[in-house]
């Protein structure tokens, strides 16, 4: 039988519905791809899987017996990672999974696995990037803002930090590539999307919004920044390997 | 914002920076309902300066005048440095905002000695105590111990702070008292030994009751001068081992000597020894997180730590018989011992081999640094006899990529 091309709905929900799907009708899919990247193709007619949550949790819980909850966290924090063809490598390690009967995560042998774990350590990186560059200014109406525009969709990941640190603040961290973000009310913690008007507003914040006493603090940090360094030890290359140059953008101190 | 707290903080960070220290991590200090802040135990490192440091903490000093004039320290007496001093509601205010901001992970606070050692550990303390209880402050607080300080301001501080410290600055009496008058091992150690059974006892009580107040429970560090007099390294990871067993510090640091003064009770020299700076943290590191004793390290014959070679690669070259190591069938522990292989490849390794023999494909994937551990092992098709193991030849070929390495770094300077 050919291969067939199966699309979803671009969320991990989908993605997990498109695989129970490969077994449903027993079939080898060649690409599982969300639809909106999805490229007409000459030869081949992709199938579109609906989300279906009761597929999702017997797929959840069939990874979850044989790997534990931890392989779930893991194909979840990859699939952030928003690389071309993830879905396969998330099939790959299902299929594995069931296979073997056990649990496979640990099989660094396993060349398309190991792929996951260092995906995954790439997505832990820049989460605990997040956690060190965000960067908030204050608002005349006491709402923190912070933009950043990480490598990967970790945004989903980084609320829960923000969260514990800041639960008596008013917050939200946006993302300028995906046009979303996620807002905190002290008390609740949901994603936000504004209209595409506003998206540009949200890349640089206007003074006229700011606190009166934004810019000293921002001024002060800079200095203080200034001041830390010792020039006798000046080393470049190892300034920009911790913060590369991509960050500094809404880094205040660069 | 006027600029005279601009100024102050200028000068006040400045003379903070020449302590290492810059720790965040070690402490778990949970965020109260409607408080400010937390530790998680990790650290986090919100910047780098342009030398490649971390900046996790806001360090700064309460003040820079000082009664003591040490040669090493640039806030000395007798040198002709701009004075400044915070007010108590500066450093708070400071602290507050760089942190609801995430531009830090909390203060380290240290201070020149003025009046005397009491007065001045009394104020470092009402900072801490003023964050904390009328701020709700819960990030991390690093609080240097003055030495001389009462009990009693060791215990408050130690109710408020996550971290204390207290630096022994040079590696041996002789060279402290040498530039540093006021001073003896005595009021450094005292100190240390007060704060660590009030750690033991606080941990004790934690286990009784949940609800008992943390003492200090991110430990202690304490830092090291290297550079600035003659001794060996052998003295020196000496002192740091006796410190971790007997002390039970948390960290040593290591600052390689800046010259930053011309005072003549210490050398005259024009580059920081980074590069010696850097072999200590390594072998810091082989005794703490890879079972290594010290005699392993550095010993009677060679007191001194190899330049251009790490100090797991120079063990190994030291001890042929022990390799080569059998990946497939080594013990964790050994397989810590091989250079290119850390504790993260290590624990891969031993996990990985259970689905199967590992090979040379496997084990290049696995992260550890091949050209370094290639050396030292066989695999499921590696056979030693091919490896021609001659330790000199190995030597040069480590150390080469090593000085090649450092060549293209500014740190061959060191090397004129």
């Amino acid at each position: 039988m050919d291969k067939i091309t199966l699309t979803y709905d671009g969320t991990f929900e989908g993605l997990l519905s498109a695989i129970f799907e490969t077994y449903r009708l027993k079939i080898n899919v060649d690409r599982i791809v969300p639809i909106s990247n999805y490229q007409d193709s000459l030869f081949a007619e992709p199938v579109h899987v609906v989300t279906n949550m009761v597929w999702v949790k017997r797929v959840k819980k069939g990874i979850q017996q044989r790997c534990g909850k931890a392989a779930n966290t893991l194909l979840y924090r990859c699939f952030l990672s928003e690389q071309r063809d993830i879905e396969l490598l998330i099939l790959h390690f299902v299929r594995t999974a069931m296979i073997r009967q056990h649990d496979v995560t640990r099989n660094y042998r396993d060349e398309k696995i190991l792929n996951l774990h260092q995906i995954n350590k790439k997505i832990g990186r820049e989460v605990h990037r997040m956690h060190a560059f965000v960067r908030f200014q204050k608002t005349k109406d006491d709402i923190f803002i912070s933009i950043i525009e990480p490598d990967f969709n970790v945004l989903p990941l980084i609320g829960d930090h923000f969260e514990k640190r800041y639960p008596a603040m008013q917050w939200l961290i946006y993302d300028t590539k995906r046009h979303y973000g996620i807002y905190y009310n002290k008390s609740v913690l949901d994603f936000i999307t504004f209209e595409a008007k506003d998206h540009l507003k949200l890349r640089q914040l206007s003074k006229d919004i700011l606190t009166t006493d934004e810019p000293d603090y921002q001024n002060l940090w800079r200095s203080y920044f200034k001041s830390v360094n010792i020039p006798e030890r000046n080393n470049q290359k190892l300034h920009v390997q911790h913060v590369p140059k991509r960050y500094w953008k809404y880094l205040v101190e660069k | 914002m006027n600029e005279r707290i601009k100024e102050k903080l200028e000068i006040l960070s400045d003379a903070a920076k020449y302590d290492v220290s810059c720790s965040s991590s070690g402490s778990k200090r949970k965020n109260t309902k409607y408080g400010m802040g937390n530790s998680t135990g990790m650290g986090i490192c919100h910047t780098y300066t342009q030398d490649g440091r971390c900046v996790s903490l806001l360090k700064i000093l309460l003040t820079n005048y000082c009664i003591f004039d040490c040669a090493y320290c640039v806030s000395r007496k007798s040198n002709d440095v701009k004075r400044a001093a915070f007010t108590v509601k500066e450093v708070v205010d400071l602290t507050m905002n760089f942190y609801q901001r995430n531009y830090i992970e909390g203060l380290f606070l240290s201070s020149g000695i003025f009046q005397n050692s009491d007065y001045t550990m009394e104020r470092l303390v009402r900072i801490a105590k003023e964050l904390r209880t009328i701020h709700k402050f819960n990030g991390y607080i690093h609080l240097k111990t003055i030495p001389g300080a009462s009990e009693e301001l060791m215990q408050e501080a130690g109710l408020y702070a996550d971290r204390l410290s207290v630096n022994i600055e040079m590696p041996s009496e002789s060279s402290l008292k040498k530039v540093a008058p006021e001073k003896d091992y005595k009021s450094v150690l005292e100190p240390m030994s007060y704060i660590k059974e009030k750690i033991i006892e606080n941990k004790e009580e934690r286990r009784k009751s949940k609800k008992a107040p943390l003492f200090s429970p991110g430990g202690q560090s304490t830092q090291l001068v290297i550079g600035a007099s003659p001794e060996k390294d052998l003295e020196v990871l000496t002192l740091a081992d006796g410190l971790y067993r007997q002390k039970s510090l948390k960290r040593v640091y290591y600052s390689g000597y800046i010259p930053i003064s011309e005072d003549n009770r210490l050398p005259v020299i024009y580059q920081p020894p980074l590069i010696r700076e850097n072999r200590l943290y390594q072998a810091d590191w082989l005794m703490r997180f890879y079972g290594f004793n010290l005699n392993e390290i550095v010993d009677e014959k060679n007191p001194d730590l190899d330049l251009a070679l790490d100090p797991k690669a120079a063990y190994a070259l030291r001890n042929p018989a022990i390799f080569p190591i059998d990946i497939n069938k080594a013990d964790y522990e050994l397989i810590l011992r091989v250079p290119g292989i850390g504790v993260k490849s290590a624990k891969k390794i031993v996990s990985a081999r259970k689905f199967g023999a590992l090979r040379e494909g496997h084990l290049r994937k696995l992260g550890l640094v091949w050209k370094r551990a290639k050396y030292f092992i066989t695999c499921a098709d590696r056979n030693f006899k091919f490896l021609n193991w001659k330790p000199e030849v190995i030597r040069q070929q480590i150390s080469s990529t090593i000085m090649t390495k450092a060549a293209n770094s500014n740190q061959l300077s060191l090397f004129p």
